[in-house]
């Protein structure tokens, strides 16, 4: 899962997509995975790093990161 | 444009002062000639009626003169101008309205003689953009214009409707559309837009999508000097954007380009593009002057009216690269408060 090089995103969890001129506001949690996209880290890193700092367990993770994914995606703001 | 060659005490007239609800752009170009320019600007507004807005904004318009509507002719337009001259010795003209354009066309050889700059599309390239003519402009060009037909009798619609479907969007000859969903409703637009802009009345195929407008400014030789796209954010009912923001986004980039290259376009342009849902790219309609929201381009980092005086006053203006996508306007209403005297002076003296 890789954001597209151009999609802007702010420390408030707000992301705009340069192509389309749209605006979403990601809650905090989808705003810390969005860093770590940012940074360039890998999804299985980015999953241990969550694991490891917050309270949730590996399946609950897996969907709601396959969620957000497809959320990404729908929104056209992943590398094809 | 150097300060020490003498150029900073320009004298810019420009039209398009009525910032109202459905504005024009001149109040928008004289922030961006101010912005834009070295030196010491006097602009003199140019306006039609005594109720333009700008003309009593004297922080930004240093002097106003009403000027005769375009269908008084160019003749007694050059008059006006000649006697404005006179005055205030104008270097450079911006005119700001697609009406006006075909007499500022005509008679910008003999504003040069005058000393006046212009820096206009040719009468080819304004004639062939026209709503009438768009289709077969796109066909020409290679540019994607959605299907559409001029018609000069109410009963033409029934075609229409056949051919494209409802919604249609039913267009004046000049300004306005309205997307009509019905018969009566195509036939009511019908009327109200021929009595209010004359023959023939254009219908065109309904496009879903997202509204995007591009300004650019072309060299004349086929150079796009700028092309900055906006996305309309929030729509009045006229259909006029009261909130964008810049997009960076290398289809339209290159359709602008494309567009340019093509017809050498000549000066400042607005292209109205509609991007449907499959991603494609319909040109609804190119205007032939910079738009209302055109201080965006300088807000970006494209200050396109300084760049366009630049060119008219004879100077070599490189391609901008790079702007600021993100950037956003909103559009605001506020009361200027003056006295009537003034109005009085612009209604009965023709100057303000």
């Amino acid at each position: 899962m890789q954001l597209k090089r151009n999609i802007a995103t702010s420390e408030d969890g707000f992301l705009f997509n340069p192509s389309t001129g749209d605006s979403y506001a990601a809650n905090p949690m989808a705003t810390v995975i969005l860093r770590m996209l940012k940074e360039g880290r890998p999804l299985a890193a980015i999953r241990q790093k969550v694991l490891e700092e917050y309270e949730v367990e590996g399946d609950r993770l897996d969907r709601d990161l396959a969620d957000f994914e497809r959320q990404l995606k729908e929104a056209g703001l992943l590398q094809a | 444009m150097q300060k020490e060659q003498g150029m900073e005490d320009l004298t810019i007239a420009v039209t398009g002062l009525n910032a109202i609800d459905s504005p024009g752009p001149g109040m928008a170009v004289i922030r961006s000639l101010r912005e834009g320019l070295p030196g010491r600007i006097r602009i003199i507004g140019l306006s039609y009626e005594s109720l333009e807005p700008g003309a009593y904004l004297h922080d930004w318009v240093d002097k106003t003169y009403q000027v005769p509507y375009p269908a008084a002719g160019t003749k007694v337009l050059l008059d006006r101008i000649a006697h404005i001259h006179d005055r205030e010795r104008l270097q450079l003209i911006i005119p700001n309205f697609d009406a006006e354009l075909p007499n500022f066309i005509r008679i910008a050889p003999s504003l040069e003689v005058m000393g006046i700059a212009t820096f206009l599309p040719t009468k080819e390239q304004f004639d062939a953009r026209e709503k009438e003519r768009l289709r077969a402009f796109g066909e020409e060009h290679g540019l994607d214009v959605p299907d559409e037909r001029a018609i000069h009798r109410v009963e033409g619609l029934s075609e229409c409707a056949g051919a494209f479907g409802y919604p249609m969007v039913v267009k004046g000859r000049y300004y306005e559309a309205i997307i009509a969903h019905t018969g009566e409703q195509a036939a009511k637009a019908f009327y109200q837009l021929s009595a209010k802009w004359g023959l023939p009345v254009i219908v065109q195929r309904f496009i879903r999508g997202t509204e995007i407008n591009i300004a650019l400014l072309g060299d004349g030789e086929g150079n796009a000097v700028s092309i900055i796209p906006m996305r309309k954010l929030y729509i009045t009912d006229k259909g006029k954007a009261w909130a964008g923001v810049t997009l960076e986004d290398d289809a339209l980039t290159e359709l602008a380009t494309r567009f340019v290259a093509s017809t050498r376009w000549k000066g400042g342009c607005e292209l109205e593009i509609m991007r449907s849902d499959d991603g494609r790219l319909h040109i609804m309609e190119v205007n032939p002057r910079f738009p209302a929201w055109i201080y965006l381009s300088a807000a970006a980092g494209q200050n396109q009216p300084a760049l366009l005086a630049r060119m008219a006053l004879g100077e070599k203006v490189t391609p901008c690269t790079g702007y600021q996508a993100g950037k956003m306007f909103i559009r605001y209403a506020w009361d200027h408060v003056t006295d009537v005297g003034e109005f009085q002076r612009l209604s009965g003296l023709g100057e303000l």
